[in-house]
């Protein structure tokens, strides 16, 4: 069983759905045990940093998390979800994340050109920076569909993927099990579809 | 890079497919999850579904039609049409909309927007204006395009904007239905003003319409259209073939 984290915060309709279509068993909870007896985790998010890290805290999901990620269970973080499994983020004030994987998470405000429009919104295509099983059914260029303002930085490490924004933008993370995509899977298509599919693969 | 993106806008009534010409001479074309599931395959970027229903039991036709839909297509799926209060947002958020377009109810009441994006972030609260020209400025015209408002559409975008609307659908009622071209002089206007994705919608007839629109005025960030998609008489596979051959950056199926 595949639990999405429910904490009050974005639109699980569609994750719901893409497990359905691949066939896979997922389960919509915000229960501590749940997450402890599900095989992955999908952390997902949408909205500002420090409201959602507090409803994280507030449901004591934080550290469930934290101990189902070190005992070896697959987490994937969607878009916000995966900006919270980093260090910290400087999202209107520093406010610390689930520190699973070592970063920053940043404004794009001054880091991309001034002309680009912010939020990053629409399909951007994938640059792969390490092979990685989680894109087994894709290919470089893919494209994917992002929404985000701030992105992940200092984090080279564990970049599996780019896109290219006027910067390189951290599109998908990885550190041993804790995985991480700042594009929506849910979102993306066929494309989309197959990395949610590899995921639940990964052992 | 970003690609410029194709977006189908599906006007739903009693359950069904519609597309008026000029807003007005509705005709029936198909059922929405089947239209929807087909333009999703043959590569759409996004689909807006407008709820032109006014009834109750339209109503609930309509979100039945959002969840069957959001159970079935993975792209972005924006919902517009009597969405007047942060109530009617839960209701369509929760059966798979992403994001929620807002026009009469946020003219009625603009808080609407700012509430909307201080609660599920400016990402989700698209703002549409039907706009058009009268006596030499551009106005915004409310109810379907049928009612002029009176209002400065420049400054109403710019407020809209400043509400906190992450994109704005820009519809030129001088040119929707006529299939002669995009307003391109109203969306240069437009685009000069914010910094938030445009969505260009009114007047695509054919291909080269969009390959102008993107070639003219590369701030446009998307191009929306119905009738044309549902009448087969531009498939948005060939037009994306278009787009790429006239180097304008696209989204393909492999």
């Amino acid at each position: 069983m595949i639990a999405v984290v429910d904490y009050g915060v974005g639109n699980l309709f569609s994750l719901r759905s893409s497990f359905a279509m691949i066939g896979a068993e997922a389960e919509v909870t915000g229960d501590p045990d749940r997450l402890r007896a599900a095989d992955r985790i999908i952390l997902p998010g949408v909205g500002a940093f420090a409201d959602a890290a507090a409803r994280l805290r507030a449901a004591g999901l934080d550290a469930v998390l934290r101990e189902e990620a070190a005992g070896g269970k697959y987490i994937l973080g969607i878009c916000l979800g995966m900006q919270m499994l980093f260090d910290v983020s400087r999202e209107f004030g520093v406010h610390p994340g689930l520190g699973l994987i070592p970063g920053d998470v940043v404004p794009m405000a001054g880091r991309i050109p001034p002309e680009l429009k912010i939020p990053h919104i629409g399909w951007n295509g994938l640059i792969f920076k390490r092979e990685h099983p989680l894109f087994r059914y894709v290919r470089e260029g893919d494209a994917v569909y992002f929404v985000h303002s701030y992105f992940a930085d200092r984090c080279d490490d564990f970049v599996l993927a780019t896109a290219e924004y006027g910067a390189e933008l951290t599109a998908a993370v990885g550190r041993d099990n804790v995985l991480g995509c700042q594009f929506h899977p849910e979102k993306s298509g066929e494309v989309g579809l197959n990395i949610l599919r590899a995921f639940c693969e990964m052992r | 890079m970003i690609t410029k993106r194709i977006i189908p806008c599906l006007d739903v009534r009693d359950g069904r497919v519609v597309k008026g010409v000029n807003f007005q001479g509705l005709a029936d074309v198909s059922d929405p999850v089947t239209l929807a599931e087909r333009y999703s395959r043959s590569g759409a970027d996004e689909l807006v579904f407008y709820d032109i229903t006014a009834s109750a039991e339209g109503r609930s036709l309509f979100t039945d039609i959002l969840k069957r839909t959001a159970e079935r297509v993975f792209i972005p799926l924006t919902v517009g049409g009597g969405i007047n209060s942060l109530e009617d947002f839960e209701r369509v958020l929760g059966c798979g909309a992403d994001k929620v377009s807002v026009n009469s109810g946020a003219i009625r009441r603009p808080a609407l927007i700012a509430e909307a994006a201080n609660r599920y972030g400016s990402q989700c609260v698209i703002l549409s204006v039907d706009m058009k020209r009268v006596n030499g400025a551009y106005r915004v015209f409310a109810k379907g395009g049928r009612e002029d408002t009176g209002m400065d559409a420049l400054e109403w975008i710019r407020r809209g904007a400043d509400l906190g609307a992450g994109e704005l659908v820009i519809n030129s009622i001088d040119t929707d239905g006529v299939k002669n071209g995009f307003d391109l002089e109203m969306l240069a206007d437009v685009c000069r003003l914010v910094n938030i994705p445009v969505i260009a919608s009114g007047g695509a007839g054919k291909i080269a319409d969009f390959v102008e629109l993107f070639q003219t005025l590369p701030r446009v960030d998307a191009g929306l259209a119905a009738s044309i998609f549902h009448f087969g008489e531009v498939s948005i596979r060939e037009l994306k073939d278009a787009l790429a051959e006239n180097h304008i950056l696209v989204r393909r199926l492999s």
